[in-house]
């Protein structure tokens, strides 16, 4: 099972809604190609939710959403965001997540694009002497 | 009908592991079956770029959710707090945090010093060796001297503190309350095989540079060498009694789904607060209708989950976030009973370092923090890599209500019925959540956070399976004695988390292995007499 041709129309348009693209940081939008492909081979098992969330985005429309007014995609994107519910919700966790591992996009934040391993992080050690006066405090245990 | 094994456990998780690494000096014959398969290293999710997205998929914390051939589902609807757990060779100590605090020595004694559910059968004292046997054995990180316990030394450093435990730590001593840095079993050195912590920054789901000590690669490689069996995808429907009231071995389906039987010696069962229970209460006779082992009644009542609170808001310098463990350091100012806050116990807090970016997407998303449209991009990158997070461990006192039972319906994969969970917050930790709830939003204020906000209770946070077995002297009082024995039936053990009388205030992992290590050596020492 599949997302239909409107499905994927109307997602994609609805994507763009989420996270538009910016010319501030020269980033692409959630639409883009790649990220919107990697969103359409995210679905797995969420695709059932993701369907409900087209259907009623489809209902409030009445037509293709892309084809609407800026102002009335907004509106009808907002109204869904209100609305809330499971399947608005999972449908907007697979377009965060695949934007925020974007190559583009992770580079932008300062990121290297790349799995967490092999290479790991540095994590500095901090300044130890802040412990000076927990040491000094007399033991907060209750003896039995 | 398989060979006769002297001693079989069931479950290869914390407790599993340790007692048949114990046992194994014995040079009786061991084996443990358990119901997942050996994990590997290299298919972890921070392996790959798609590592937070499969926190949602399978590596789940929840096996509803995650639906693993490994797992069996829950009815966890009439819980506000839905259990989390992992099912595979290692557990749930496969996938956890690492965070190690024991319980403290008023932990087993809150009848005398509280008033309230019942002492413990063993103290702190009685378990101090075995706790320092287990740090040792599962490697534990960490700092002597702490003020909050009596003193221990674990046998590797701290974590570091980084810019958020340095952030944490001036503002806890800006307040003059306690802190110090986590015991966890985050390897920050070398040990035993193991390589150290290189901040993955994603440690709950699994460590794929193996520095988190889940017992597939602490106990197992062990236990395995010297003798114990370990079979694996092997799911134990019921414990079998003979004619004399002992436990005659487990029936159980193998790999390819054949039913077998496995007679033993000794039964020990180690499948956690939920699975064993729910064993037990599959497991009907004649002589035990009810559930075996469960002439107290009290087989899957009293269960305690420590509900679980997060406070965390946005401060203005930067923090660690993703780009180190989320163990960073505890305090347990408010851990030890002062009845002028309104309720009796403590809790714990446990200061988070961050999340990943993708993550915390989702969470600015869940909390309106960041719109849709042209502002997500700054309203996004205002506050990623600034969030400072406390989790709240309450105490949970038993209650019988709050139980495991079996599911009238819900069955597994092999048609084996399906615990069901019943399970009410107690207004004692609800007076204790409030309390805990706005000192860490005093520790947010104080240190300038932005954007405070909190999940009470975070739903999927019962990691924590406790007390549905509990150990005690009276037999109508308690399922197991002082040592781990049914009262029923002498050759069955219980040493998971089943056993705890009371919760304590703090993640059980480590009290949960000292006690399985000091009820193997309990055997140890009775081998002679062990029935009687």
């Amino acid at each position: 099972m599949t997302l239909t041709p409107s499905e994927i129309t109307d997602f994609r348009a609805l994507a763009a809604l989420i996270i538009p693209p910016s010319a501030k940081y020269t980033i692409p939008g959630a639409n883009d190609d790649l990220i919107f492909a990697d969103i359409l081979n995210s679905l797995g098992r969420d695709l059932p939710d993701v369907q409900s969330a087209l259907a009623a985005l489809a209902t409030i429309a009445g037509a293709p959403l892309a084809s609407l007014p800026q102002a009335r995609q907004t509106e009808i994107a907002t109204h869904l965001r209100t609305q809330g519910g499971t399947p608005i919700a999972v449908l907007t966790r697979i377009v965060l997540l695949c934007y925020y591992r974007d190559d583009r996009v992770m580079l932008s934040l300062g990121l290297e694009p790349r799995p967490p391993f092999p290479k790991g992080h540095v994590l500095e050690q901090g300044d130890w002497s802040l412990l000076d006066p927990v040491k000094s405090r007399p033991p907060i245990w209750r003896p039995v | 009908m398989l060979e006769k094994v002297d001693v079989l456990i069931i479950g290869s998780g914390a407790s599993g592991a340790a007692v048949a690494w114990s046992l194994a000096e014995t040079k009786m014959r061991i084996l443990c079956l358990e119901q997942g398969d050996w994990m590997k290293q290299s298919e972890y999710p921070t392996n790959g770029r798609d590592f937070e997205a499969r926190l949602y998929a399978d590596y789940a914390t929840s096996p509803n959710i995650r639906q693993r051939d490994a797992d069996y589902p829950i009815n966890d609807d009439n819980s506000p707090i839905k259990v989390v757990n992992f099912n595979a060779v290692g557990g749930s100590t496969v996938m956890y945090t690492a965070h190690y605090p024991r319980l403290h020595p008023s932990d087993f004694k809150v009848k005398t010093l509280d008033g309230v559910a019942d002492d413990w059968p063993v103290d702190y004292a009685t378990l101090e060796p075995f706790f320092a046997e287990n740090d040792r054995m599962m490697g534990v990180s960490g700092l002597a001297g702490d003020p909050a316990y009596p003193n221990h030394a674990p046998p590797m450093p701290p974590l570091p503190l980084g810019k958020s435990g340095t952030k944490i730590a001036q503002t806890m001593n800006q307040l003059g309350w306690h802190w110090w840095p986590s015991d966890t079993t985050l390897a920050t050195t070398e040990y035993d095989g193991r390589a150290p912590c290189i901040n993955l920054g994603h440690c709950t789901p699994a460590c794929a540079q193996g520095a988190k000590a889940s017992t597939d690669i602490t106990y197992w490689p062990h236990a395995i060498r010297a003798g114990v069996e370990l079979r694996t995808n092997c799911r134990v429907r019921e414990i079998t009694l003979g004619p004399d009231g002992m436990a005659t071995g487990v029936i159980y389906y193998d790999a390819e789904g054949r039913e077998q039987f496995q007679p033993a010696e000794v039964v020990i069962m180690a499948c956690n607060g939920v699975g064993t229970p729910r064993l037990l209460l599959n497991s009907t006779s004649a002589r035990f209708p009810n559930g075996l082992a469960n002439s107290s009644g009290l087989v899957g009542k009293n269960l305690m989950f420590h509900p679980w609170s997060t406070v965390y808001g946005y401060v203005d310098e930067p923090m660690d976030g993703h780009r180190g463990p989320p163990l960073c350091v505890w305090s347990q100012e408010f851990y030890e009973t002062d009845k002028s806050r309104g309720y009796v116990r403590g809790h714990n807090f446990q200061f988070n370092r961050g999340i990943g970016i993708g993550t915390e997407a989702v969470a600015l998303d869940a909390i309106r923090l960041t719109p849709w449209g042209e502002n997500h991009h700054d309203a996004f990158r205002d506050l990623v890599g600034h969030r400072m997070s406390i989790g709240i461990c309450t105490e949970d006192l038993p209650e019988e209500h709050n139980r495991v039972t079996l599911d009238p319906i819900l069955k597994d994969r092999h048609g084996i019925p399906a615990p069901r969970i019943d399970y009410t917050i107690s207004d004692n930790t609800n007076r204790m959540l409030d309390f805990a709830i706005a000192r860490a939003t005093e520790i947010l204020q104080t240190a300038g956070a932005r954007h405070i906000n909190t999940i009470r209770p975070v739903a999927y946070g019962g990691w924590h399976l406790l007390g549905t077995a509990r150990m005690g002297t009276d037999p109508t009082r308690s399922v197991v004695n002082e040592w781990g024995r049914s009262h029923d039936v002498k050759n069955l053990f219980i040493v998971d988390g089943s056993v705890f009388v009371t919760s304590g205030g703090v993640n059980p992992t480590s009290t949960i292995q000292a006690l399985a290590l000091y009820i193997a050596d309990s055997i140890k020492q009775r081998l002679a007499t062990l029935f009687d």
